[in-house]
């Protein structure tokens, strides 16, 4: 097994200049200083309190110092590596690379039997973990879709089960909403990797939290976050600003709404535990003017994509990106659309890690063909990734002297020697077009067929019967508390 | 007389709660009828905005911004209108919250005032509320509808709890329980039993003037 992702890209695009960045930077000071976030949890007031913030108890409102907010983040390690349980599928967070996730968190599924919706249950995750699991474009998990078969208060515990009893690799869970489960994880986490020391050396979980726009927090998100910081698994808060209802209705503004919430809980993290891995996570988009929706796609949305790893740059702290994640309702036009320009747009800024492989309806839905076609993008994004090498063997002047006007390079050494190295599909349609007349077949058909075959065969065991054992006592502890 | 009704219904498809909150002062102050300032004044402008986003011209912002215009209007006049025995006919109240464990606002709030702007009573709970409020609240305001809304998928359960309370304090099939939320399907309104579902706040509108027959 191994994972494909983008490795040192050639591409760059200038989306915001430097004096952009500075403006947007000390709006969002202002902002944290004058307006303030609210941070309602008593951990997280007394921490801002005791780095000279100040904290009106009534509203839960913290105002923190400019200088107070970047002397701490300061102190986030500007790289690091997402672990996995298998070494080689290990990510480097080291800005040279962008790594693609699946999206979350849905509440139904399309089997790909039937063609059918279902609510989705704990075999679903672990079907999708199974599925994710056997493409080498997916690097990492998200919970994908809610265990709704499993209790509330245990459920994020459930899925992380779901995950890893089929998957080495790395899972970032945005699920966890509470200190309480945050503990219980951290636990499970560590009793994989052999210790809390070991699972701080070696994290094979990282944390995401939604921040609650705009210029507020949720507080057990916080509480959670907090938890996870200690134990030292990355954590990153993630804004899903959203122009014209919980953000302006300019890009500027929703920028930096989303700024000054990220940057707040970052900052905290920090101050609590000065040094622990963090990262930006953000999914901005506009609301639909029509109905006031989610809208999940369109131009504002790429444009998003690509800025805010300028910004987590200027933090110098990695970014976990919502791509993908089209609101189209079945895989088509509009989604090729979407996940295409969104997700090109944040690799053109070497955004850390890519989310929202999989799902429809702006991520409420998971379509196993959307996820298999996501990841012909993203085999597509890698190959446009590499950009264009010149040098003397990629000039071929030898082979084109060779060959001379009127020629061909079939059967050239330099061809059979460089061929493989261009992009090969799976989906696309090259064929003659009496066959696809004759067969009216084509990409959803084959992401069809490819779903079933996976889960027919693709059936990974990797927890050991004690590992699994442990986990779900862990799990019974917080259902039994 | 014309041009006072003519700016009044402008202030509203303006949106533009000052303007509108002026107005209706200049009404009591020169001893008008407020009812009549309503009907010839304000509500056609409320009327006329509702015809554009009909037909695609104006966006959610513009109903929003007029049904605060209108509710601006409508604060300064009421006191008069209940004095004179004229108080503008309710369509239908509404108790109206986000289930407890859940602190999203948005959505609920958007559907609070788009009821109000369409002539509901609406009686706004806030967030994190727990089923029983909800019921508590309906029979002390004499209900006709609970609307429930829920973001994430942990606490949708919530809405099963508030249909359930209704149902055993006696309120149902009078008081209708309608729902929503992101994760929030019509499969899921159907199987916990609730009156009705929207997936967005002008369907919710329409949804409940559809269930108080006024549609």
């Amino acid at each position: 097994m191994s994972i494909l992702s983008v490795s040192h890209p050639k591409l760059r695009l200038e989306i915001l200049s430097p004096e952009d960045v500075r403006r947007i930077h000390t709006a969002t000071l202002d902002l944290i200083e004058t307006v303030g976030v609210r941070m309602p949890s008593r951990r997280a007031q007394e921490i801002v309190a005791s780095h000279g913030g100040r904290v009106d108890p009534a509203t839960h409102i913290v105002r923190i110092p400019g200088a107070v907010v970047e002397q701490a983040l300061a102190k986030a390690p500007p790289a690091y590596t997402l672990a996995a349980r298998d070494p080689s599928l290990d990510l480097p967070m080291d800005g040279q690379h962008c790594h693609l996730g699946t999206d979350g968190c849905g509440v139904e599924v399309i089997d790909p039997a039937t063609g059918a919706r279902h609510r989705s249950s704990f075999q679903d995750v672990q079907d999708a973990a199974r599925v994710a699991d056997s493409l080498d474009a997916i690097a990492f998990h998200w919970t994908p879709i809610s265990a709704q078969d499993r209790p509330p208060e245990s459920r994020s515990l459930h899925e992380l089960l779901a995950i890893w009893s089929v998957s080495h690799k790395h899972v970032q869970t945005e699920s966890i909403v509470t200190e309480r489960e945050a503990r219980v994880a951290v636990e499970m986490a560590a009793a994989l990797a052999g210790g809390r020391e070991a699972l701080r050396r070696r994290p094979i979980l990282s944390i995401m939290q939604c921040t609650l726009p705009p210029l507020a927090q949720d507080g057990g998100s916080l509480e959670a976050g907090l938890v996870a910081a200690e134990a030292g698994l990355p954590v990153g808060f993630m804004t899903m600003t959203s122009c014209a209802s919980t953000g302006p209705a300019t890009l500027a503004g929703t920028l930096t709404v989303g700024n000054a919430e990220v940057v707040s809980a970052l900052a905290l993290m920090q101050m609590a535990y000065p040094g622990a891995p963090v990262y930006y996570a953000a999914a901005q988009t506009t609301m639909d003017l029509r109905s006031g929706a989610y809208t999940g796609g369109g131009p504002e949305d790429y444009l998003f994509g690509a800025a805010t790893n300028v910004l987590a740059d200027f933090y110098n702290v990695p970014l976990s990106m919502g791509a993908f994640a089209t609101g189209a309702k079945e895989p088509g036009w509009q989604s090729a659309v979407d996940n295409s320009l969104s997700s090109f747009m944040a690799i053109s800024t070497w955004s850390d890690m890519l989310l929202g492989a999989g799902l429809l309806h702006g991520s409420r839905i998971l379509s196993y063909e959307m996820m298999l076609l996501d990841a012909e993008i993203w085999s597509i994004l890698c190959s446009m990734s590499r950009g264009i090498t010149v040098d003397d063997e990629t000039l071929a002047l030898e082979a084109i002297r060779e060959v001379g006007p009127g020629g061909n390079f079939l059967a050239h050494r330099h061809t059979k020697k460089h061929m493989r190295e261009l992009w090969r599909p799976t989906y696309f349609d090259r064929r003659p077009f009496s066959e696809w007349e004759t067969k009216r077949d084509g990409a959803v058909t084959w992401a069809n067929a490819k779903a079933r075959e996976i889960l027919a065969t693709h059936k990974p065991e990797r927890l050991a019967p004690a590992e699994k054992a442990e986990l779900e006592r862990l799990i019974a502890s917080v259902e039994h508390a | 007389m014309d041009e006072l009704f003519e700016a009044m219904r402008n202030s509203i498809v303006e949106g533009e709660p000052e303007e509108a909150e002026r107005l209706a002062r200049e009404v009591l102050a020169r001893g008008m009828d407020p009812m009549e300032a309503v009907s010839r004044g304000f509500l056609p402008g409320v009327n006329q905005v509702g015809e554009g986003f009909g037909c695609g011209d104006l966006f959610l912002p513009d109903l929003v911004r007029a049904g605060a215009a209108m509710k601006a209007a409508v604060r300064i006049l009421e006191p008069e209108m209940t004095r004179r025995g004229t108080a503008r006919e309710v369509v239908g109240r509404v108790v109206l919250g986000t289930i407890k464990g859940d602190i999203h606002e948005i959505g609920k709030t958007l559907v609070g005032t788009l009821l109000t702007a369409n002539g509901f009573e609406v009686h706004d709970l806030g967030v994190d509320v727990p089923p029983e409020t909800f019921v508590e609240k309906a029979q002390e305001v004499g209900a006709d509808l609970i609307g429930v809304s829920a973001l994430l998928t942990t606490t949708m359960a919530g809405q099963r709890q508030v249909v359930e309370a209704a149902q055993k304090a006696g309120l149902r099939p009078k008081v209708r329980v309608i729902v929503g939320g992101a994760p929030v399907t019509k499969e899921w309104a159907d199987e916990i039993g609730a009156d009705g579902f929207s997936e967005d706040a002008a369907g919710a509108v329409t949804l409940s003037k559809r269930l108080l027959g006024r549609a």
